[in-house]
């Protein structure tokens, strides 16, 4: 009876995994060439603006969206490997220079928010209320006070450089720059931590606001905009990518109907909009 | 400690309104872990005992690789596997890269060298002698090896909730393959890191709390067959 139960016991156990192991292939696959790879950055998928737009983008289309959230550098790269279709990201010279080698096609601007330089509320190196960054940087330079890099090659690392470039100062190896090699949310929960200063999107900012205890202590520089675009990887240098995807998506990201929901995105959460829409507008003649 | 208590709040609102996202994230951590569990478990035990009860030049360099191989960084793993997958990679025919398929294979490299290590101790560690009488009763080779698995059941049984437990809380490999894609690839251990980034840190605790409560569940379940009274 004993050895009967047993084997009844693994019997048992066999089938429940037999079918938990099976199961698993049945929700993976969809149908071919309707996958469409969207590397992107961190900032569109951690503010929620994805989230609302790709199941409208879906149910549009047909079209299932794999969103790989990274920085602007990394999503790049993939784009260069040809293991992305189509590119969300904010980091313009890159972006310029990834479609000038043939990489990238039909580069379009889709929306601009800015960055803020934020710092503990004592605001040791004294920075509160200056409008140019870059002298905002050589003042928080010369007074010692930390500043937190992202230095991952994300789109807010890139513009943090251009901004210390534009100081004249080279930060690296210097005490007072630490480099966390994280993504936008945790690098300001690091500089919260340890009260000190660093450069942010406005939306993840707002978005972490509350639990941050970090005030912005500089905003509304022209070097600070923050402007994103969709960049479709050349099929021509790589014929596995999904071109008639990527085109689907680029277009319904400066489509009417989505310029006006990302208009609104955020307003009833945060009181004012994350991002602005600029669809069909001349990047040089943002912000001016 | 407003978060830990805001956390565990969180996980329980969640739990028991059935929510549907996490019920859909928790399910899918259950069935990626699981089929690799069991995936590595044929894999494991099987060459485990196989090594353990064979003789052959250059024996101990595997069992050394196998050890090395418990501490596998799913990072690395992680690595590879997307590696191998791009779609200009040399499995790029497959498509599989994103897809909780590829999740289960990485997991399944986690886990199939702790189930192996354990088993492979766990057979060896059965007296010799034990081998010889149940021969000598007259079984075949088969029924031994039968024998002797039933026989180190326990810890056979502790490998695989070894392995269970090295790929539900491994997190570095399913980011890279798997993408954390909403509702389609993403699990338990990646909402948590994307929800630490976004600073929901309550939902994050909520997610960990039902990620242990799932692991712990699991192990109840293991224990109570590992535990049975075992036929004399």
């Amino acid at each position: 009876m004993k050895r009967f139960r047993n084997i009844c016991l693994i019997a048992w156990l066999a089938a429940i995994l037999v079918l938990v192991f099976y199961a698993a292939p049945a929700t993976a696959a969809p149908p071919k060439q309707k996958n469409i790879i969207l590397s992107t950055t961190t900032s569109t998928q951690d503010s929620g603006l994805l989230d609302v737009l790709i199941p409208i983008f879906e149910k549009k289309t047909g079209y299932f969206v794999k969103t790989i959230a990274v920085g602007s550098g990394q999503a790049m790269a993939m784009g260069q490997k040809g293991e992305a279709d189509v590119l969300l990201v904010h980091s313009p010279a890159a972006e310029k220079k990834f479609v000038a080698e043939n990489y990238g096609i039909n580069r379009r601007i889709i929306m601009h928010n800015d960055f803020v330089i934020v710092g503990p509320p004592s605001d040791p190196a004294g920075i509160k209320g200056m409008k140019s960054a870059a002298e905002v940087f050589k003042k928080i330079a010369a007074s010692n006070a930390i500043f937190m890099s992202r230095g991952d090659n994300s789109g807010t690392n890139a513009k943090e450089k251009a901004i210390w470039k534009a100081a004249e100062i080279t930060p690296e190896g210097q005490k007072w720059y630490q480099q966390t090699g994280l993504g936008m949310g945790l690098t300001l929960a690091v500089a919260a931590e340890k009260k000190s200063y660093t450069l942010a999107d406005r939306g993840t900012y707002l978005a972490l606001k509350k639990n941050l205890g970090l005030d912005i202590l500089s905003e509304g520089d022209g070097i600070l905009l923050n402007i994103y675009h969709v960049v479709e990887v050349n099929p021509a240098k790589w014929p596995k990518v999904n071109a008639a995807g990527a085109k689907a998506f680029a277009d319904f990201m400066i489509s009417k109907q989505t310029q006006k929901i990302i208009k609104t995105f955020g307003v009833d959460k945060f009181g004012s909009p994350l991002f602005f829409p600029d669809a069909g507008k001349k990047e040089e003649l943002l912000g001016k | 400690m407003d978060i830990i208590v805001e956390g565990i709040k969180q996980a329980f609102i969640l739990l028991f309104t059935l929510d549907r996202e996490v019920l859909g994230i928790t399910w899918l951590s259950l069935k990626i872990s699981g089929s690799a569990t069991f995936l590595s478990m044929f894999i494991g035990v099987s060459v485990g005992t196989a090594v353990a009860l064979n003789q052959f030049p250059g024996r101990r360099f595997v069992v050394s690789l196998i050890n090395t191989g418990m501490g596998l960084p799913p990072v690395v793993v992680g690595l590879f596997v997307t590696i191998f997958l791009w779609r200009n990679g040399p499995f790029g025919f497959l498509e599989m890269l994103y897809t909780p398929t590829a999740i289960v294979i990485a997991q399944t490299v986690i886990a199939t060298p702790i189930v192996m290590g354990i088993s492979l101790a766990a057979i060896q560690s059965l007296p010799a002698n034990l081998r010889l009488q149940i021969l000598a009763l007259g079984a075949t080779r088969l029924q031994m090896v039968w024998i002797l698995v039933k026989e180190a059941r326990l810890p056979l049984l502790a490998a695989v909730m070894a392995g269970f437990g090295g790929v539900i809380s491994e997190v570095g490999a399913s980011m890279m393959v798997g993408g954390n894609i909403k509702g389609y690839s993403r699990v338990l251990t990646t909402a948590t890191v994307m929800e630490t980034g976004k600073g929901n840190f309550a939902i994050a605790m909520a997610l960990s709390i039902i990620l242990l409560l799932l692991a712990f569940t699991v192990n109840v379940v293991l224990t109570q067959i590992q535990q049975r009274d075992r036929p004399r």
